[in-house]
Order: structure tokens, then C-alpha cells, then sequence
């Protein structure tokens, strides 16, 4: 696309390459604090008991101990939606269920205190799993949530937050339909997004009230509340985020272990550390909700979707704090890729004694399609379609709508996105390829290939509001205000590339602030994809507010109207009069001008991503490799070309596609343990593997931004595993619904399809 | 966690030798002792490059020799920090992300300026690791072909997934020094 823009667009290094590349960049552990004690969790080995008694005086007689914190010492403060969680508790819900807090002068004398401290346990039953949370008369994770059923809806999306779908008439839809698939399907194997760096905190009391958090949070401003609410209101909290290692969604919040550590540092006085270790991380950190449906659905031959009716059952662990916005998200999200005139979609948020769900790159929407679009692959197969048709034909175009996650319904004001899934399958070679259901693209002796497509859509772009500041210097410099800690998308970086765009000023020319609640204002948090619509447009309009400002002072020393301005490197004139001009000097030594900018959600816009995989099968060994993946998406105007490929090529890490291939979390389901909390057990992606990768990206301009662009970060990944389980699917001969698909279960499943055809 | 046990069970051990060794150009001399100033017999070489010498350029992730984050060079060797004491470091050169730029005018190991011209990093946590497996491959094989670089990178943990830029960073870096 041709365009005129000076930074929009064109290749840049990140404001942090240098850092990056030379160990410069500081991350939580590498911050240096004088006086620092150093927090640890004793956790519980039980997956359900009751704390009998604690015996702390030995732990406390250790030197180097200044603090052990038990349930008796927690003043009450609860997290959760509801806020019904104590954050130390004389219940423990899962194995790893925080005991006790240590803070010690060296993390060792901390760890060794741990050892000392002496609990009786009464060990009740437990549920884990949510078959038998929901069995009548089972033991209750909570007292308060009878059945094991969290409370639906979260009290952010508003009072109408949406907890279920239900639109048009369900029946009516079924007796229209021509096929009618129905079925049990799950994505329960608890992928981790699993980012390098561990979550920890650093806190410091300031005085009687204030305290200040150093995190490894995704999103800074929100903790500021979200911990306010976590400690009762008891506590003004000041947030800092620094440069943070890899979060996929999973770090938006911390506040299991920065309530630590302000526990901590209340009690001792003194700026107290907690760190994770990749132990704790992967078994006592959130994991990604488990999600299973029971539906059914109705088709019409064209492919035409007539009805959908079920129940979505969300495994939410010990405790939810996010699994209600994740159920209100997802079902927006369904309804975008499945536009449907019928539904009544229900939903059940179980608790178990399994360590607790969090956000995760995917947001409810991914773990919902990945249980979905396979129950969807069998009426397709039934009317003998084929999917990549029926996907493009049900996605959301303009004049169609959805409800979204305050329960409204948002009429649809983007672009159709047929066309880019389009191009996405004539560079893959579908129609080539595709040889119909449940038929392998090619056979060559023991290796078969076969192909899948997936699609994602999410209306969380211009989700939430954002604010920033822009202050513009006499020199010729500007400084943006906003609380957004870069967490590896380099979106930082393209806030002052979109800001020099509007300033006409070369983004060297721009400083940002720290991620620092007390000096910017409100931001919710680079989450989702909505860096590029949500946050930027409050740069972008703060951008523009300053200039307006500046404009209005250059004005009157130029004899115009401020309309009649424009300004270039430092330099204010008159449109089609360059001689009439002053410098940005003209402000004065002794002035600068600020300007403010902010974002109000928007729900009418979502952006789309279709994958493409093409996999191969090993009949002998069971083995799923993945051959090729194309990514087709339409972002209105590339951004940051770099940036925009890395976010793409994320489409297999942090549980993307691998979770269908080898990515799972194992709980033993009958002691509660995480099984492989390490990373030689859990299985991820090396070099040595990789896929071929292509990206086809169009650019049909968005009116609503600035430079006429959409974020597609977050969804690279969430088309990918049900298309691989669709893919595995057609190279073996016979439906492979269980994540992920593992060597034993394609060689059972080819077990299966060889029985049948010898008979 | 079991070397911290360990690390715990040792802090009676007496300072009774010393180890030396040499990081990014500068000589170190410690007592081998359980005072905050000496080396203990189970600090690992990444606690001691971090805690004891400030240089937190090199991340630990698993911190059980299983991610390549804490990747460091060793006479001329990667090796996973975390998984060396650092009282077998004894008269052993050291170079760690902090001592690949130039000493003198300090200007960026061309395979550092690969990694920022290829944008070869989202969170940047496991770049440091990647850039000093790269370097020491880079030593021992600098024409590679792209699946040696995929094969000697194997065991370095990304989950950004920068991997695709990460080879071609590298596979620019190589092709330059011809």
C-alpha cells in the first residue's frame, strides 16, 4: 500500500535493541534494592485440607528470619471474582496452596526457615476434576459455591456481563437445519504459555498505607487497583513495571505473589523480594482454564449455520478471578466466527482442587473454539463441505453483529475479511490440497499428510480505555506519559514511532516515562490486541492535543488561525507557506505544553486470523510433525513490519498450535500433583523443528484509527490447534479429538482405522 | 531447588581455598566460604556472575540446565551457567553478553548488531542466552548452513518464538565475516 507516512510502517530497530542485545535490559530480578529481604511460600502437599495448627516459633528462631506469615496474620485480605479468596487461608485448595510466608535476609535462610515451620494437616477429599466437582454431594472447594459452580459474571464487564447466549429460537434453527451434529468435545490438557521469566514482586511500604510494587506485570496501572481491591482498600499502591520476560497474557496479573510481598514488607519494614522459581511458576502460578462443551449444531447444506444449543463447562481450579471475563470474552468471540441466528449456549464455571485458572493468551476464546469448531468439523463432514468455505462464509461481516461482554449486541462496522482468507488459501494450495474429510492429502509409505484451517476473530481491540500524556519541549522533543511496560511485542517502541508520526518529529526525538502509576494516568494493560487500536489511539490523541495546544501559542505570533498550521522537525508554518514559520522555541524557555489523550472502548470492530497447517503423520512411530503454516490475516496498515512478523511467528509458542501437538500440563488426577512443572518435562518447540512459516498479510484501511490500523497480536495462536487436530485427522483416516495429539494416540487411532477397513 | 538445599547444607563449609578466574577481561579472586564476599562450594557460576559480580545480563529461567537462558562462554565454549560451580571455574576465561561489545571503543560484536538490524527478540529474556550460544558456534563453525545454526541453537528456550529471526540474525552475522 503506498502511503506518505515518514515512520508508519517502515522498518525501525526497538527503542530497546541495544539493551536487549547487550544485557542492559532490566527485568524484576535484575533490579538491585539496598536492604533487601528476600520472601518465600511454604506450600501445602495436600491437593484439600484444613490447616489444624502452625507451629512458626523455629522457623523464627532461625537468624536471618524477620517474618513468618500464616492465615492468622492475613488482615483479611481476599482476591477472586468473587472476593470470597483469603490470600493466606486456614483451607488449602490445591497441592502448592500457600501455607505460609517467610522473609529472610538471603533467599536461602528463607528457604531453610520453611523447613521449620511445623503444620498439621487434616486431609479432606478432594475434586479433581470437573466430573466429580459437579457429582451431587461432592466435596465443596468453597463453602460458599454450592456444587462446586462459581458465581457466573464479573462485576468489571458491568451489571449485564455476559455469562451464556441466548439469541433467536433454538428449536426453529434445528428444524431448518439439514444436518445436526452433536457431541462432547474438550481442550482440557492445560497448555502453559509458560513465558522465560518467572512472576515475582518487590515490595516497599512507603509509610502507614502507601506501598510501592515492582512486578513482573503485563499490566501496571491495573494492579494499582486490582491490589487496592485484593487489600481491602487498606492500601494505596504505587506500580511499577519494568521489562518484563514473555507474558502471553498469563502476567496481567500478579497478585498472588505481590500481595506477598507487600505482606511481607508491611510486617518486616523493609523492601521484601518474592520470586517464583520455574517449580512454583509452572505448578502455583494460574494456568490456562480447562474448557469442554456439550452441543449440538445445525447446518444447512450451503453451509449456513441454523442453530447452536449447549453447555460450556470451564475448569476454573481452586478459585476464579478472571474465568468470568475469559466466558464473556469467549462467547463474543464465537459469535463472531460463528455468525448463527440461533443459539442458546450455556455455561457452568466449575471449581476444583486443581491449582487455579488465569488469563492466557487466547482469553476464553481460544480454549472455546478449540472444544467447538471439532464438534463443527462433524456437521461439515455430514454435509459434506468443506471448511475452509464454511469458515469464511459463518465469520462476521459487515451488517452482521454479536453480543459482546457487557451483554450488548455491536453491530459489526469492520471490514470483510474474506478476501485476506482468501489470498491465505490460494498461497496454501487448499483447493489443491484438499481431498475431503477424514482423507489424507498424500500417502507416501509410512508417511501421511493431511491439511486444516482454523479461525479466530476477537472484538478486544478497542477493549477498555486508555489514557496517555504528550509533552512537547521548546527543544523540539516531546515526552509521552503511559503506563505500558514492554513486554516483548515492541509496541512500546511503535507508541512513539505513531506519536513522531503525528509530531513530525524523528521518534529519537521522543522519551517515554517509566511504566509508573504515579506519574502517568489510566492504562489498562497491552492485553489482547488492543496496543495498536486501544492504547495508541490515546497516544495518538494526545499526540494531537499537544500539537493543537502548540499550534494555538505559534498562532498568534504568526497572525493565523491554528488551523491553518502544520509542523515539521521542531518547526510550526503556515500550510503552503513554509517561510512563515517559528520554531518550537517560540515557546519559551520557561514552558512546555502538555497534552492529554484518551480511548473509550469500542466493541464494533474485530480483527481475524485464518490458519493454514499442513502436518505429517508417521504411521509407524505415531509421530505428528508440522509441515506448514500460513497465517492470513488483514491489519488495515502494517505498523511495525518486524514486529508484526515476530507476533505472527508466535503462532507456535506460549500454547499456541503446540498445545494440539505436545504441549499439556499433567495433573495426577488422583493426588492432585502437576506431574511435569519443569522444563525437560514439558514439552515445547526447539529449533530443530521448526515449520516452514508464511504470512500473508493484507492492508484494507480501517477508518476508525489514525493510520488506519488493527492489532492482531494475541490471535496468531488461537486458530491453530483445532485446525492441527483437523489436519491429524484427515492424514490418519479417522477423527483424533483429544488434545494434544500425541504419538500413542494417533497410533490407537490408526489401531482404530485399520480394524475398520480389514473388516 | 535441590541445588539450594545444598547450597543451605554447605554454609558451615570453611574458607580454606580460593578460586580465580577471569569474566569479560577482568581477574577475579574469591575464598572458597560461606561469607557473602567469598564463593560458596555450591554457588552455581550464574548465581555468582548475578548476586556476586552485578551482572544480570545473563537470565536464568529453569535454572536447571534445560533453557539455554543463562548460556555463557567459557574457553571459548557455551556452557549453561547454572549448571557450573563456580569453584571448578578456577582459572577459566569467562565472557559473559556484558563483554562482547568492544573493550575499547565499544562498539557492538557484529552478531549483536545482527540480533538489533534482524529484530531477533520479542521480550528479549532468552536473547542473551541465544547471542553467546550463537557467538561460541559461531567460533568453532563460522560458514554453518541454516540447520547447523537450528541444530546448535536446539537447545535454547524461546516462547516469543523469535526463532525464525534469531537464524537469519545469525546466518547474516556469519555470512558478513567472510
Amino acid at each position: 500500500m503506498g502511503n506518505n507516512y515518514r515512520y508508519v510502517g517502515k522498518q525501525m530497530r526497538r527503542r530497546d535493541a541495544a539493551e536487549i542485545v547487550t544485557g542492559a535490559a532490566q527485568y524484576l530480578d535484575d533490579l538491585k534494592f539496598q536492604n533487601l529481604l528476600h520472601g518465600k511460600v511454604l506450600r501445602s502437599p495436600y491437593a484439600h485440607a484444613l490447616v489444624k495448627k502452625i507451629d512458626k516459633s523455629k522457623a523464627e528462631a532461625l537468624p536471618g528470619v524477620k517474618a513468618v506469615l500464616t492465615w492468622e496474620d492475613n488482615p483479611n485480605w481476599r482476591g477472586g471474582t468473587p472476593r470470597n479468596l483469603p490470600i493466606l487461608d486456614k483451607k488449602v485448595r490445591y497441592v502448592g496452596d500457600a501455607v505460609a510466608l517467610v522473609a529472610a535476609t538471603t533467599a536461602d535462610i528463607a528457604e531453610e526457615a520453611l523447613d521449620l515451620i511445623e503444620v498439621q494437616y487434616e486431609v479432606l477429599p478432594a475434586v479433581l476434576d470437573m466430573d466429580s466437582a459437579l457429582k451431587p454431594g461432592a466435596p465443596l472447594v468453597h463453602d460458599e459455591f454450592a456444587g462446586n459452580i462459581i458465581p457466573a459474571g464479573t462485576p468489571f464487564f458491568g451489571p449485564n456481563c455476559l455469562t451464556g447466549l441466548a439469541v433467536g429460537d433454538v428449536a426453529k434453527g434445528f428444524a431448518e437445519a439439514d444436518v445436526v451434529a452433536e457431541g462432547t468435545f474438550g481442550y482440557e490438557n492445560i497448555p502453559n504459555a509458560l513465558p522465560p521469566e518467572s512472576v515475582g514482586a518487590v515490595a516497599i511500604w512507603e509509610e502507614p498505607g502507601k506501598v510501592t510494587v515492582w512486578s513482573t506485570t503485563q499490566a501496571p496501572y491495573m494492579d494499582k487497583t486490582v491490589l487496592s481491591h485484593v487489600c481491602n482498600r487498606q492500601v494505596e499502591v504505587r506500580s511499577i513495571g519494568n521489562h518484563v520476560g514473555g507474558s502471553f497474557g498469563t502476567k496481567l496479573m500478579c497478585w498472588q505473589v505481590q500481595t506477598y510481598a507487600i505482606l511481607l514488607s508491611g510486617a518486616t519494614g523493609r523492601p521484601v523480594k518474592v520470586v517464583f522459581s520455574k517449580e512454583e511458576h509452572m505448578a502455583a502460578f494460574t494456568l490456562r482454564i480447562g474448557s469442554r462443551i456439550h452441543a449440538k449444531v445445525g447446518m444447512k447444506k450451503d453451509g449456513t449455520l441454523t442453530s447452536i444449543q449447549g453447555t460450556w463447562y470451564v475448569d476454573s481450579g481452586y478459585y476464579s478471578f478472571m474465568t468470568q471475563a475469559q466466558v464473556a470474552v469467549g462467547l463474543g468471540e464465537i459469535m463472531i466466527m460463528a455468525q448463527c441466528p440461533n443459539w442458546d449456549l450455556k455455561n457452568v464455571v466449575v471449581a476444583t482442587n486443581r491449582n487455579a485458572s488465569g488469563s492466557t493468551r487466547g482469553f476464553g476464546g481460544q480454549e472455546l473454539k478449540c472444544a467447538f469448531i471439532p464438534l463443527l468439523c462433524l456437521a461439515m463432514e455430514k454435509a459434506g463441505l468443506d471448511p475452509f468455505e464454511v469458515l469464511k462464509k459463518n465469520f462476521v461481516k459487515p451488517g452482521g453483529g454479536y453480543l459482546w461482554r457487557d451483554g450488548d449486541w455491536y453491530q459489526y462496522r469492520g471490514i470483510d475479511y474474506s478476501k485476506a482468507m482468501d489470498k491465505g488459501a490460494e498461497r496454501f494450495g487448499w483447493k489443491e490440497k484438499w481431498k475431503g474429510w477424514l482423507t489424507p492429502t498424500s500417502v507416501n509409505g509410512t508417511k501421511r499428510t493431511g491439511i486444516g484451517v482454523g479461525v479466530h476473530g476477537n472484538a478486544d481491540i478497542g477493549e477498555d480505555a486508555a489514557e496517555a500524556y504528550v509533552q512537547l519541549s521548546p527543544d523540539g522533543t516531546a515526552t509521552i506519559f503511559l503506563c505500558v511496560a514492554e513486554h516483548g511485542t515492541g509496541q512500546k517502541s511503535n507508541y512513539a514511532r505513531m506519536a513522531a508520526e503525528v509530531l513530525q518529529i524523528a521518534p529519537e526525538r521522543i522519551s517515554m516515562s517509566p511504566a509508573d502509576s504515579l506519574v502517568t494516568p489510566f492504562e489498562f494493560g497491552p492485553v489482547g490486541s488492543r496496543g495498536t487500536y486501544a492504547i495508541a489511539s490515546a497516544v495518538i490523541n494526545a499526540a494531537e492535543n499537544a500539537k493543537n495546544k502548540l499550534f494555538e501559542f505559534a498562532a498568534a505570533k504568526l497572525n493565523t488561525d491554528p488551523q491553518n498550521l502544520e509542523t515539521s522537525d521542531g518547526v510550526v508554518f503556515v500550510k503552503g507557506f513554509p517561510e512563515k514559520k517559528v520554531s518550537w522555541k517560540v515557546l519559551g524557555n520557561d514552558r512546555t505544553v502538555l497534552g492529554f489523550g484518551r480511548f473509550d472502548p469500542d466493541h464494533t470492530l474485530c480483527n481475524c486470523m485464518m490458519s493454514f497447517v499442513e502436518g505429517e503423520v508417521d504411521t509407524e512411530t505415531g509421530k505428528v510433525t508440522l509441515l506448514r503454516v500460513l497465517l492470513a490475516t488483514d491489519v488495515g496498515q502494517i505498523i511495525d513490519p518486524q514486529g508484526l512478523e515476530g507476533q505472527l511467528n508466535g503462532c507456535l509458542g506460549s500454547a499456541g498450535i503446540d498445545s494440539a501437538i505436545f504441549e499439556e500440563t499433567i495433573l495426577n488426577r488422583s493426588s492432585g500433583h502437576i506431574l511435569n512443572a519443569n522444563l525437560i518435562d514439558y514439552k515445547w518447540r526447539t529449533f530443530a523443528e521448526l515449520p516452514v512459516i508464511e504470512h500473508v498479510v493484507l492492508e484494507t484501511p480501517i477508518p476508525t484509527h489514525r493510520f488506519h490500523a488493527v492489532g492482531v497480536g494475541e490471535i496468531a495462536t488461537s486458530p491453530g490447534p483445532s485446525a492441527v487436530l483437523m489436519a491429524v485427522s484427515n492424514a490418519v483416516g479417522c477423527w483424533l479429538h483429544d488434545y494434544p495429539v500425541t504419538p500413542q494416540k494417533v497410533l490407537n487411532a490408526l489401531r482404530n482405522t485399520n480394524a475398520l477397513s480389514n473388516k | 531447588m535441590a541445588a539450594n538445599r545444598a547450597r543451605r547444607a554447605s554454609r558451615k563449609t570453611p574458607g580454606t581455598s580460593r578460586v580465580g578466574f577471569t569474566v569479560n577481561g577482568q581477574y577475579f579472586q574469591f575464598s572458597v566460604g560461606t561469607e557473602p564476599h567469598e564463593i560458596a562450594p555450591t554457588d552455581t557460576l550464574s548465581w555468582t556472575l548475578r548476586e556476586t559480580l552485578g551482572l544480570t545480563g545473563t537470565k536464568v529461567s529453569c535454572d536447571q540446565g534445560a533453557c539455554g537462558c543463562c548460556t555463557v562462554i567459557m574457553d571459548g565454549r557455551a556452557v549453561l551457567s547454572c549448571k557450573v560451580l563456580t569453584v571448578e571455574c578456577d582459572g577459566k576465561t569467562i565472557t559473559t553478553i556484558e563483554g562482547l561489545k568492544d573493550p575499547k571503543t565499544g562498539a557492538l560484536d557484529p552478531l549483536q548488531q545482527s540480533f538489533i538490524d534482524h529484530t531477533a527478540f520479542q521480550c528479549g529474556y532468552c536473547t542473551p542466552g541465544m547471542i553467546m550460544t550463537a557467538k561460541a558456534f559461531l567460533n568453532e563453525n563460522p560458514h554453518p548452513t541454516q540447520e547447523e545454526v537450528k541444530e546448535a541453537l536446539s537447545g535454547n528456550f524461546c516462547r516469543c518464538i523469535s526463532h525464525y529471526q534469531v537464524v537469519k540474525a545469525v546466518m547474516s552475522a556469519a555470512e558478513k565475516e567472510e
